[in-house]
């Protein structure tokens, strides 16, 4: 067994209200930069719709992810060979227009025009070349299902509903898709990188580029099926999200959680077994991908995998941090979280717990008192909605999306029955396999789990990093790039320096420019 | 030999090479995050496809002709049983196939990096500078290798401009070889070696990170806190 940590995040979908505070807050945290503006390492899509970048999910397009080639996983964009001679143009980048065109917009009429008969109007400006540009698309253009009588038909996700079905769609759901990188355990970028410059952390396994050795081949950006490695167009680097890895290490959420309106999100590790990570990604059939996804967790209750966690390493806080982990309960002990898109065979680590209201919207107000015997029908008769869902969370198998939305409208009428002083039904629990003891953990952690239950982040033990004493007293030097980078002489100067200075001298413009 | 021949084909040569030798220690060292290729294909990329493609298969090409025909000597070929008019055949026909590739793929560069104005803006001088200059040195190259060589012109680059760079390359420079090659060699040895001279302070340091590595390393890459990396799969 090689046993390993591993950060993962779960959304709760029916709470999310669509509101882009984790967006706003990540983007200004992490990418309002020149060069990185148009980046949305948290993004949040309605869908239906094509997303962002449009069409990300189309791999026949965009060649995102890992096949199954004779029984050997590969990377769908090619192997190694064949990235090193397509490196001179890779023939499956997804340009920037895919995303949108940056723009901003020339504010300074609005301060400077003389008086006019008419109002002074702020035309868009694209930041790329500074000239004045229609807007035809952006980040989240398709909000609220905008346009999606045009576009959803390019939704991949709508692959398996029939035409007639498939016309009804706008009228019959919605739901909002808020998205990060998924820090996955079997991560594509990280394979495509002819320069080891993606590399995954042995000891939590968030996924981070490393900007010195980034070469600009940009392979990455193809790899990753869910569009979520960025190519920087001003310094010609990829970026991506980095679960706020300086919050994740002193023990707080990311920014995209911690901000999060609805409170939906939560975060937590798992252990792994990294041995048998090919195996499980290898599987034949599509669908089982979603179990052996499972099975790669290890109990960390159990004692043998506790004794392995310290042989490998794990300090007693992690491995009481991943008992506690609300990823685990969420995706292995209650089984209503599932990963996006398995069968990219990444084995992505943010899971997401499909939304109901689809289905509740459908009998109007007044939801909650509705038996499950009514509901249950219905779920089976909602093909629309259960067939979408099973594209997006489990390769298209619908029985297990049942099975979640069952959970869910169980929980309600059990919790119904608990408020009301009534006898549970307990019939209803044995149709979904559950005991009451998780019935009501659920509860607890969909409904009114605290701060400190939705996160449970134990803090990275850095002062293992090396050995604190021998740094004692020195200046810094090291070999190759002399002390510049880790003086503490404030007199010396970071060899890199990200402000205006920075940018002007590398011959493109500035913000100030536009 | 008079200084003006001493500066161009001695001392010019020995500075443009130290500064190639020295120039990439140094920005490697102090400019990390600068070394790459800077690829500008997220923002165009219809254009890239063909300027790239037939500029770096030809140069590809280009590099080994030069490899044969100027650090080879002309013994080596007649002792393996090359013939003279075998010789020429290749260098004519390959090389210029090679030559007109790379030429073309050099010229929609240019055309592209002017053309294009979300390329454009986003240039460094250098960038522009490097094509300008690469599209000098291959056309000068061209057009001397087509000149000279297909018409069958009487100066033979092999008797004189390889022993003089081998010589340059081994400290027994000879200057009096090149003095009277034809003016069409010289621009294009003298831009050649300015190109190397600038090298380490423009992009083309992409070329010493050609990735080989990739093709015996395991797929997933880790890193440990230590600093040290690990790699499994
Ligand atoms: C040996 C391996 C080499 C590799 C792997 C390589 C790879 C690349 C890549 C990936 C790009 C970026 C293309 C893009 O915009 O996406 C590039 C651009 C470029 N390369 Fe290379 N290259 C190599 C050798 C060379 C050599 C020997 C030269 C010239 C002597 C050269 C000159 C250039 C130039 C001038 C550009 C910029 C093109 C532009 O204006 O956009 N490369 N190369
Ligand atoms: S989701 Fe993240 S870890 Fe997975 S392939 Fe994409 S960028 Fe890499
Ligand atoms: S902040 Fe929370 S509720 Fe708002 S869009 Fe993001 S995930 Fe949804």
């Amino acid at each position: 067994m090689n046993i390993k940590a591993q950060f993962g995040m779960v959304m709760n979908l029916d709470k999310c209200i669509g509101c882009h505070t984790c967006s706003v807050t990540c983007n200004n945290t992490w990418t309002n930069r020149p060069g990185a503006e148009y980046m949305w390492w948290n993004n949040v899509e309605t869908k239906p719709g094509i997303g962002y970048p449009k069409e990300w999910e189309n791999q026949d397009e965009r060649k995102g992810g890992w096949v199954l080639k004779d029984g050997e996983l590969e990377l769908r964009a090619g192997k190694r060979t064949n990235k090193l001679l397509n490196i001179f143009y890779n023939p499956d980048v997804t340009p920037i227009d895919d995303y949108y065109e940056p723009w901003t917009y020339d504010y300074e009429t609005l301060i400077e025009s003389p008086e006019k008969q008419h109002q002074p109007v702020a035309r868009p400006k694209s930041q790329l070349t500074g000239d004045y540009m229609e807007i035809e698309w952006g980040p989240n253009w398709e909000d609220d299902l905008a346009g999606v009588h045009e576009t959803g038909w390019r939704d991949p996700n709508m692959r398996g509903l029939e035409e007639e079905v498939k016309f009804q769609f706008e009228q019959t759901f919605m739901m909002y898709l808020p998205r990060i990188c998924e820090h996955c355990i079997n991560p594509p970028c990280v394979a495509s990188c002819p320069s080891g410059a993606i590399y995954k952390r042995d000891e939590d396994g968030i996924v981070l580029v490393d900007q010195d050795a980034c070469r600009s081949w940009r392979f990455c950006m193809t790899g990753c099926p869910y569009k979520k490695v960025y190519f920087n167009w001003r310094t010609h680097k990829a970026e991506k999200c980095t679960f706020c890895f300086p919050r994740i290490e002193v023990g707080q959420p990311t920014i995209c959680s911690e901000t999060c309106v609805g409170r939906l999100r939560y975060i937590g590790i798992v252990f792994y077994d990294l041995d048998k990570v090919e195996e499980a990604a290898s599987v034949t059939d599509e669908k089982d991908l979603y179990q052996a996804h499972l099975d790669l967790f290890l109990d960390p209750h159990d004692p043998k995998v506790v004794e392995e966690a310290r042989k490998a390493g794990y300090a007693d806080d992690w491995i009481e941090a991943a008992q506690r982990s609300p990823i685990y309960k969420l995706a292995v002990e209650q089984k209503i979280a599932l990963p996006l898109h398995p069968e990219y065979r990444t084995m992505p680590m943010v899971w997401y717990v499909p939304p109901l209201s689809p289905i509740m919207d459908s009998f109007g107000n007044g939801v909650d008192g509705i038996h499950p015997q009514m509901i249950f029908p219905a779920i089976d008769d909602m093909r629309i909605p259960i067939q979408y869902l099973a594209n997006l969370f489990t390769a298209g198998d619908t029985e297990v999306i049942r099975s979640v939305l069952k959970k869910m409208v169980v929980m309600r009428s059990y919790m119904r029955s608990v408020q009301l002083g009534r006898q549970p039904d307990q019939n209803l629990l044995k149709q979904i396999d559950m005991t009451e003891e998780t019935l009501r953990e659920m509860y607890e952690l969909a409904a009114i789990a605290k701060y400190s239950d939705r996160y449970v982040i134990p803090s990275s033990h850095r002062e293992h990093a090396d050995n604190m004493f021998l740094g004692q007293g020195t200046a810094g030097y090291d070999f190759m790039e002399g002390c510049s980078d880790c003086a503490v002489n404030p007199n010396m100067t970071d060899s890199y320096q990200f402000g205006e200075a920075y940018w002007g001298d590398i011959g493109g413009r500035t913000s100030n420019d536009l | 030999m008079s200084t003006y021949d001493q500066f161009f084909w001695l001392i010019y040569p020995y500075l443009m090479l130290t500064l190639f030798v020295v120039g990439h220690i140094y920005r490697y060292n102090t400019d990390t995050f600068g070394w790459s290729a800077k690829s500008s294909e997220f923002l165009e990329m219809s254009r890239l496809r063909w300027g790239s493609l037939l500029f770096h298969w030809g140069i590809i090409f280009v590099f080994f002709g030069h490899v044969a025909g100027i650090l080879v000597p002309k013994g080596f070929y007649e002792a393996v049983g090359i013939t003279e008019e075998m010789y020429h055949f290749g260098a004519v026909w390959f090389g210029g196939a090679a030559g007109v590739a790379t030429a073309v793929g050099a010229l929609l560069l240019l055309y592209r990096r002017s053309t294009v104005s979300r390329i454009r803006i986003n240039s460094q001088k250098r960038d522009f500078l490097v094509l300008i200059l690469l599209s000098v040195v291959i056309i000068t190259g061209f057009t001397n290798t087509v000149g000279y060589t297909a018409s069958g012109g009487a100066f033979d680059y092999r008797e004189t401009i390889g022993p003089w760079f081998r010589g340059i390359l081994t400290f027994t420079p000879d200057v009096e070889l090149v003095t009277s090659a034809p003016i069409g060699f010289q621009i294009h040895i003298f831009s050649a070696l300015f190109l190397f001279g600038i090298w380490p302070f423009t992009r083309l340091v992409h070329m010493w990170s050609l990735p080989l590595e990739y093709l015996n390393r395991n797929y997933i890459v880790y890193r440990r806190m230590q600093g040290k990396k690990l790699t499994n799969r």
